[in-house]
């Protein structure tokens, strides 16, 4: 309820929707309306990155640096876009899509051994030294038949993951 | 963490000191840190639980609903109503209104006129000065509060001026302040406002006895608490009220205490307030309005109405530590006013949260990795 959900048209939702592939709800948009409308203190139409730090949970989270890189800017469409992936009719596909999309960084679409390295420093810090990250790494893609060569595309990443759909589902709250 | 997007301000090491650890509330489905026997590539290129939480927290997250202004639902929406609700406003803005401002501005003449010959007459005779002007301070508080029909009610024993002790409550809004002021005469601990609240604060509660903080000083809190201790230890000076929670949340939920209040050897007395939204929200949100839009805003209201609760004084049990302390006293406040408790710290509104909660991150999960490698 409130003010917020009157800002936003029905056409405006089904275009919201079709942007989103259809795995959101009508009440789930507008519980994102109003969260964005929440976080963007002064109606720019985007969140800044600095309004994204100021939820103390994501600030803290180890990721927050790369995924703000992909979140900084974006209009409610593409915001709620980014989400689908955490929508729990995602299929297996799409979520791995967003997580070869968090190690692409350089977006060219393919993620290198570097690359891979670059995550596993944000996740590990100053815990891990970068050898051990090397050792680690080049151990298992050698056991899974790649090597510290090679380029990883989304295929791989689907292939990777295989029939498991990853856990990342995020339910948005409806009142 | 190093930042090229979005300044990362990291709070002072002092905050680290407030709260206990933040993953024992806080949801962690993180399950790279089970360890699943060998370790596969897939097992390392899962970063789903943390995505899961850095989303989660877009979505939602406690902290930001501590802030959020609940307004009362609106009820004028039909066609009957809505003539009933203008009435209702005409009657708040152009009657009751001015005869609030006259209520105020005639309290405030009597107070001044008492309170500036008191002041400075009876310089030398301290003890009758500070009774009078305890009382005087007393009374200009409850002119306050007639000034928004304040109706509040009190429950429990009133408080009593004694050596070491010290009160604490939950705070919405500066108006706490008033609410309590008009029952007791306390001296508060305040952050220093710049305008008209400011030369308040340094001409009649210094009579009061107030002690001034300044949030974004770094040494501040030493000399704070070390000006709260001398106060507590004196026998004469008026009873301590002291919010714990820093900051102004939405009376929905209360934030973590810090602990400065609990660790000065005394008893502490807690106080429950809980504003009914019936006719206002009292939660000033400093973010949205500045105080005079929020006087303004309770002026041209029906009522404000609110509960207060004095509670049962508690001391530090043996081997509690300061935060078990201030967790105790939280709970009872929370409990007493239908609040939900957060593992926040308020002071998270304007500064960043330490590195050290994501480094903790970073270290079960290089931990669990490492433990996975050994198993061959």
């Amino acid at each position: 309820m409130g003010n917020t959900s009157s800002m936003l048209t029905q056409y405006d939702i089904e275009e919201v929707q079709s942007h989103c592939h259809e795995l959101f709800e009508q009440q789930e948009i507008l519980s994102l309306y109003q969260r964005f409308c929440q976080l963007d203190r002064n109606a720019k139409g985007f969140i800044s990155a600095d309004e994204f730090l100021s939820v103390p949970e994501f600030a803290m989270n180890p990721l927050s640096q790369r995924l703000l890189k992909m979140v900084d800017g974006l209009n409610f469409k593409d915001f709620v876009a980014f989400l689908s992936a955490f929508s729990a009719k995602a299929s297996l596909r799409q979520k791995v899509q967003l997580i070869f999309k968090v190690y692409d960084s350089d977006c060219n679409g393919k993620v290198s051994f570097k690359d891979i390295m670059e995550v596993l420093r944000d996740l590990s810090g100053s815990f891990m030294s970068d050898e051990q990250r090397e050792e680690v790494l080049s151990q298992v893609l050698k056991e899974s038949g790649y090597t510290s060569d090679s380029f990883l595309t989304v295929e791989d990443f689907v292939k990777i993951f295989g029939s498991c759909k990853p856990e990342m589902d995020v339910e948005i709250p409806v009142d | 963490m190093s930042s090229t997007a979005g300044r990362l301000v990291t709070s002072r090491s002092e905050l680290d000191l407030d709260h206990p650890n933040l993953e024992d509330y806080l949801p962690s489905g993180s399950s790279i840190n089970e360890p699943r026997g060998k370790l596969s590539l897939r097992d390392l290129l899962d970063i789903s639980p943390t995505l899961t939480e850095a989303a989660g927290a877009i979505v939602d997250d406690s902290f930001t609903r501590c802030f959020k202004s609940n307004p009362p639902e609106p009820w004028n929406w039909n066609i009957y109503l809505f003539p009933l609700w203008c009435f209702g406003v005409v009657v708040r803005y152009c009657l009751l209104f001015p005869l609030r401002v006259v209520t105020l501005a005639f309290g405030w003449i009597i107070f001044l006129s008492l309170f500036i010959p008191v002041n400075a007459l009876l310089k030398g005779q301290d003890r009758l000065r500070k009774k009078i002007e305890r009382v005087l301070v007393e009374m200009i508080c409850s002119f306050f509060v007639a000034s928004w029909t304040g109706v509040v009610k009190y429950h429990g024993p009133r408080p009593s001026i004694r050596p070491k002790q010290v009160y604490v409550a939950n705070h919405t809004s500066m108006i706490d302040f008033i609410v309590l002021e008009q029952m007791t005469a306390f001296a508060v601990i305040m952050q220093k406002h710049p305008g008209w609240v400011g030369l308040l604060q340094s001409t009649i509660l210094e009579s009061v006895g107030c002690i001034w903080f300044n949030r974004s000083e770094a040494k501040d809190r030493e000399i704070v608490a070390r000006k709260l201790r001398d106060h507590v230890q004196g026998t004469d000076n008026n009873p301590l009220l002291i919010f714990p929670e820093g900051t102004c949340v939405n009376n929905n939920y209360t934030v973590m205490f810090k602990k400065g209040a609990f660790e000065l050897d005394c008893t502490v007395c807690p106080i429950a307030i809980k504003y009914n939204k019936i006719f206002v929200d009292a939660f000033w949100n400093s973010r949205k309005q500045s105080f005079t839009m929020h006087l303004l805003q309770l002026m041209t209201s029906w009522a404000v109405v609110c509960e207060v609760w004095y509670l049962e004084p508690q001391t530090i049990r043996p081997g509690e530590t300061g935060i078990e302390f201030a967790e105790r006293v939280r709970d009872m406040i929370s409990l007493r006013a239908g609040l939900k408790k957060v593992p926040w710290d308020g002071y998270l509104k304007y500064s960043r949260p330490s590195s050290k909660h994501s480094e903790r991150k970073q270290q079960s999960f290089a931990e669990s990795i490492l433990a996975r490698l050994e198993e061959k």
